[in-house]
């Protein structure tokens, strides 16, 4: 081929150009304006919510767990009197790109509002999309501190960050410490290094300090996210002489950890948690007996509040053999700031329905801590931790005190005598 | 640290390495006869593993009598799978079996979950929790149980290559498949066969693990790398290689966890790796002309 | 130069090129924001594609680990961003320079010891293994909490800190793309490309020839890794959030090549025609399966298409297209 021909074929490929963009301009201008069309058509109707969970891939158990949170919302706040939702699911297979595609996708299809994704990364990446389109995206699980950090405007979150975690945690081991009487001297630090365990790691060095702790840290021991044997680990720990176990782990190693301190014959006077795992109906489940005493600081209900007695009945109802955790109540009040905000902004659309939400102000909710608001940052820092104990297969809130209903069994009773 | 810590690790270490070794013979089988590289053999392993837990949960089967009944299910998949559908991409450079083999072990993974859900599962025996204790050392009684297992069915897979007709013929297939064919073996045959033979190590593997692991869709990925490593460090194609890779592997990642920070450990399987394949690429005990 | 780069095409497969650019180039203006999102993956795809399948199908080197050179690339970048304030346009460099680097090493020893196939494979995926176990404990590069950028400009165009909308990005791999195609196009008409082909068909007959292996696989390497460690920089500053577990598994190094395998390698136009097929297929299943709510039918039915087109098209879907668009001319 020639050099004329090629300016020919340039000189008709900008033809093609011209006349294309001006069409392009055009339909891009009546995408634009049907969508905004059905944005302000929606109004009155049920609030298009779109729920994006990691249901499979690597964090399934705990994306289909949340959904059950999303099943059950709908009567619950039907009885409270707020407007229908429309719930629009979608899956993040447990990866980021698909999380913001599936974001992308959402939008287009017409939510109004998002709400998910457990995972601190997905949420990030859902935060973007979110933040470009103006539509408000309520986090129901992630403790990056970063996502709120990062100067979004339509991004909230209803879950406390690593730091509060922590901090709650260390508060609440002092009053349970006081509770029963007595403290370990030292404990060893054992968690996962995944993105959770590695901020509550990082955010142990400082916070740890400030609460002058009755024991000492014999030794931090990291281990592998995708761990197939944790022997080495309980081994390390063991040897250190230590009275107890400070754990930040998953739920499939909390089995392993568990089963091999049975194996390992040691009893720790304590296993204090302060992530998932250790509180997981399936740790129950595989463990039976085995899964009594850790005491588990995380994000929970608060047993004595009215709206969590009535999600946990829904909850009983709808899945008999399932406790309620953190899991369902986040997921469940990321929906209920979503059905509250839209019954305060009378309308879907994005801009009123995003100031709705930032001054949110539930009272009658159901996790730890004084209620759902958000402060500029979009973030609520009035939520917190509770201090659970597995007894008897059941779990049992055991501080801080105005939502205890036990006191801590305290040491943990041997493996070996169970 | 006292000397019996690193003894109690180390032995358990030991221990792990057995079975990652049958599981590495499952690969080592294949790639040394059928020259595929199969990477799905992480995702076939775990089949096996819920094949057990399905015996176990509603026959009541101890997971270790389910070694048997598992691993001639596992044939019958491997058989199937090499003659339908593997035996049509052996022609195929590298990375098409690659590709193949990767899609099927996404839909294996997909598979388990719809059927299993995602939650990881394990089974319950009565000595679970049991250990010997000898001396100072402390021996989890379940991975005594496993790696006695382990050992049984290498040892028969050894005496079947080199005392059966047909582990001889399937031998002379892998040194030269155009001699086995003028010499009028069913080669087709033969190579269903490995493959068949090579996916129920990967069966009784499974059976075993579950007694040490709980079992999730998403398990797969990680034991397809680690087999890998072992095998490679082995040698491919050497039965012994890939249990002596898999001892070295369990043991060098125990004491890796107790000298390191334990989230470092597969660093160190991985720079053995490195470390193998740059001085010794035909692996310890690989022969030298592959 | 021009004339060398379109020289040998059929007059119909270059009209159809520019006609498939024009279509590119216009997308942003005619489709959903959703559509143009699964169409950025997969140029993004398609670029690494191109990247990969220049080691692979031009040299005859199995990668299966390129994660690593996107995940040195973004995270070099991602690191110099948000603690020295270094605009990715500076960045870019020591992204490129890094990810070079520790591609000339990897090729160093795989070629210095001859490893070969599936072993140098192994080579690939145990570097990019060990490399994301370190950067998982590196405080620095935070570790496996996850290195997150600023992303306060959003929504206004910042082309010195690369912050703005998806278009932006959208436009920045479309040329990034085009230009790995008009880079392969000419380097394989190079000497250089004669060489790797003589490479890849038969090695030892081309040392025979004394064609200096060492040196051109090296040069193949290098150019290779350098481009995927571009990408890598324009992932980091589109997705604004990195974890190691996410880059540089090897999961997401199968990921990357998948699109290039699919569409044929050692073609040119092969990793952008399988990535344009793979990602949408996704997409498209997603959308076909929603209705049923059974969580993992999806990935199911994609390796069901995965196993088909292998079983079907095993060297690709580009020859075939191209032989049934009669595109075929000298070099496809």
């Amino acid at each position: 081929m020639t050099d004329r021909n090629i300016s020919k074929a340039a000189a008709a490929a900008g033809g093609v150009t011209r006349r294309t963009v001006v069409a392009g301009i055009g339909a891009a201008g009546m995408l634009a304006g049907t969508s905004r069309f059905s944005i302000v058509r929606a109004a009155g109707g049920p609030l298009k919510v779109g729920v994006l969970l990691p249901r499979s891939g690597v964090q399934a158990g705990i994306g289909q767990d949340c959904q059950r949170g999303v099943e059950v919302a709908g009567p619950i706040l039907k009885e409270l009197g707020l407007p229908e939702l429309q719930i629009m699911n979608g899956d993040t297979e447990s990866n980021e790109q698909t999380a913001r595609a599936q974001a992308e996708k959402l939008i287009g299809d017409g939510a109004q509002l998002l709400v998910g994704a457990f995972d601190s990364g997905q949420s990030a990446a859902i935060a973007q999309v979110a933040e470009q389109k103006g539509i408000p995206f309520v986090i129901n699980i992630a403790a990056a501190p970063q996502i709120t950090e990062q100067g979004y405007k339509y991004v909230f979150r209803n879950f406390p960050t690593a730091v509060t975690i922590l901090t709650d945690a260390f508060k609440q081991q002092k009053e349970i410490f006081k509770q029963v009487g007595s403290a370990p001297k030292s404990v060893v630090f054992l968690h996962v290094n995944d993105t959770f365990g590695s901020a509550m790691a990082g955010g142990i060095g400082k916070v740890m300090p400030k609460f002058d702790m009755p024991y000492k840290v014999a030794d931090t021991i990291a281990y592998d996210r995708a761990a197939r044997d944790l022997s080495v680990e309980i081994a390390k720990a063991k040897a250190t002489g230590a009275d107890a176990l400070l754990v930040v782990s998953r739920l499939n190693d909390a089995i392993l950890l568990t089963r091999e301190l049975v194996k390992q014959r040691w009893t720790p006077e304590a296993i204090l948690s302060m992530g998932p795992g250790w509180y997981e109906d399936q740790y129950f489940k595989t463990l039976g007996k085995l899964s009594d005493g850790p005491i588990s600081f995380v994000p929970w209900y608060d047993p004595k509040k009215k709206l969590s007695q009535t999600l946990k009945a829904a909850m009983k109802k709808a899945y008999p053999d399932v406790n309620l955790n953190t899991n369902h109540v986040y997921t469940f009040e990321a929906l209920l700031v979503a059905a509250d905000a839209y019954k305060r902004a009378g309308t879907g659309d994005s801009k009123e329905l995003t100031e709705a939400v930032r001054t949110t102000n539930i009272t009658d909710n159901v996790s730890i801590g004084e209620g759902i608001r958000f402060d500029a940052k979009g973030q609520n820092d009035t939520v917190g931790d509770a201090s659970i104990q597995n007894v008897g297969g059941e779990l049992v809130v055991v501080a801080p005190e105005k939502a205890a209903v036990a006191k801590a069994v305290w040491p943990m009773p041997p493996y070996d005598k169970r | 640290m006292p000397v019996e810590l690193y003894l109690n690790v180390a032995v358990s270490g030991l221990l792990t390495g057995l079975i990652y070794g049958l599981s590495a013979l499952g690969l080592s089988v294949i790639f040394g006869v059928i020259r595929i590289v199969n990477f799905a053999h992480g995702e076939i392993m775990v089949m096996g593993m819920f094949a057990t837990l399905v015996l176990f949960r509603h026959l009541g089967i101890d997971p270790l009598y389910c070694v048997p009944i598992v691993a001639a299910a596992l044939f019958a998949f491997g058989y199937l799978l090499q003659d339908l559908v593997v035996r049509r991409i052996v022609h195929l450079p590298d990375y098409m079996q690659f590709l193949l083999m990767a899609a099927i072990a996404v839909m294996i993974v997909s598979l388990c979950l719809m059927i299993f859900g995602p939650d990881a599962q394990g089974v319950q025996v009565s000595y679970a929790y049991d250990s010997f204790q000898i001396g100072p050392l402390l021996v989890d009684k379940v991975r005594v149980y496993a790696g006695v297992a382990a050992l049984v069915v290498s040892g028969l897979l050894f005496a079947f290559f080199r005392y059966t007709d047909t582990g001889k013929a399937i031998r002379a297939c892998g040194d030269n498949q155009t001699g086995a064919l003028v010499v009028g073996l069913n080669v087709r045959r033969l190579f269903a066969l490995t493959f068949g033979i090579g996916t129920a190590c990967l069966g009784a593997a499974g059976a075993i693990l579950v007694l040490l692991i709980d079992v999730h869709p998403y398990l797969g990925p990680s034991y397809t790398l680690l087999a890998f490593i072992i095998v490679i460090i082995g040698g491919l194609g050497s039965l012994p290689g890939a249990l002596l890779g898999g001892l070295l592997i369990g043991f060098s990642e125990a004491l890796a966890g107790l000298v390191f920070q334990p989230s470092m450990k597969s660093a160190v399987s991985f720079g053995l790796l490195i470390l193998v394949l740059l001085l010794r690429p035909q692996g310890l005990m690989g022969k030298i002309s592959r | 130069m021009i004339r060398r780069l379109t020289d040998g095409l059929p007059r119909r497969a270059l009209a159809l090129l520019l006609l498939f650019a024009v279509v590119m180039a216009l997308a942003p203006f005619f489709v959903s924001d959703y559509v143009l999102s699964v169409l950025i993956i997969s140029l993004y795809f398609a670029f690494v594609g191109q990247a990969w399948n220049l080691m692979l199908g031009f040299a005859g080197q199995l990668s299966l680990g390129h994660a690593l050179f996107v995940g040195i690339g973004a995270y070099t970048s991602a690191a110099l961003f948000t603690h020295f304030g270094i605009d990715p346009w500076v960045g870019v460099v020591a992204a490129v320079a890094l990810s070079t680097l520790m591609g000339c090493i990897i090729g160093y020893l795989g070629f210095r010891f001859s490893i070969r196939g599936v072993y140098f494979a192994l080579l690939t995926i145990a570097f990019a293994e060990f490399t994301g176990i370190m950067v998982d404990n590196s405080a620095w590069l935070g570790g496996s909490a996850g290195l997150f950028l600023p992303v306060k400009n959003a929504g206004s165009i910042d082309l010195l800190n690369l912050r703005g909308p998806p278009t932006l990005f959208y436009y920045l791999i479309l040329i990034l793309t085009g230009g790995a195609l008009v880079l392969c196009r000419f380097l394989l008409n190079s000497k250089l490309g004669l060489y790797w082909q003589a490479i890849r068909d038969d090695q030892e007959a081309a040392e025979a020839a004394g064609v200096p292996l060492f040196r051109y696989k090296m040069i193949a390497v290098a150019i290779s890794s350098a481009l995927t460690g571009v990408a890598g920089v324009w992932y980091a500053f589109y997705y604004n959030n990195l974890f190691p577990e996410s880059t540089f598994a090897t999961g997401r190094s199968v990921e990357l090549i998948l699109g290039a395998v699919v569409g044929g390698v050692g073609t040119l136009f092969g990793p952008i025609l399988g990535a344009l097929i793979l990602t949408p297929l996704g997409e498209l299943l997603t959308a076909l399966t929603s209705g049923l709510q059974i969580d993992g039918i999806k990935t199911f039915f994609w390796g069901f298409c995965v196993v088909a087109i292998v079983l079907f098209r095993p060297s690709g879907v580009w020859p075939w297209l191209a032989g049934l668009l009669k595109l075929d001319g000298r070099a496809r």
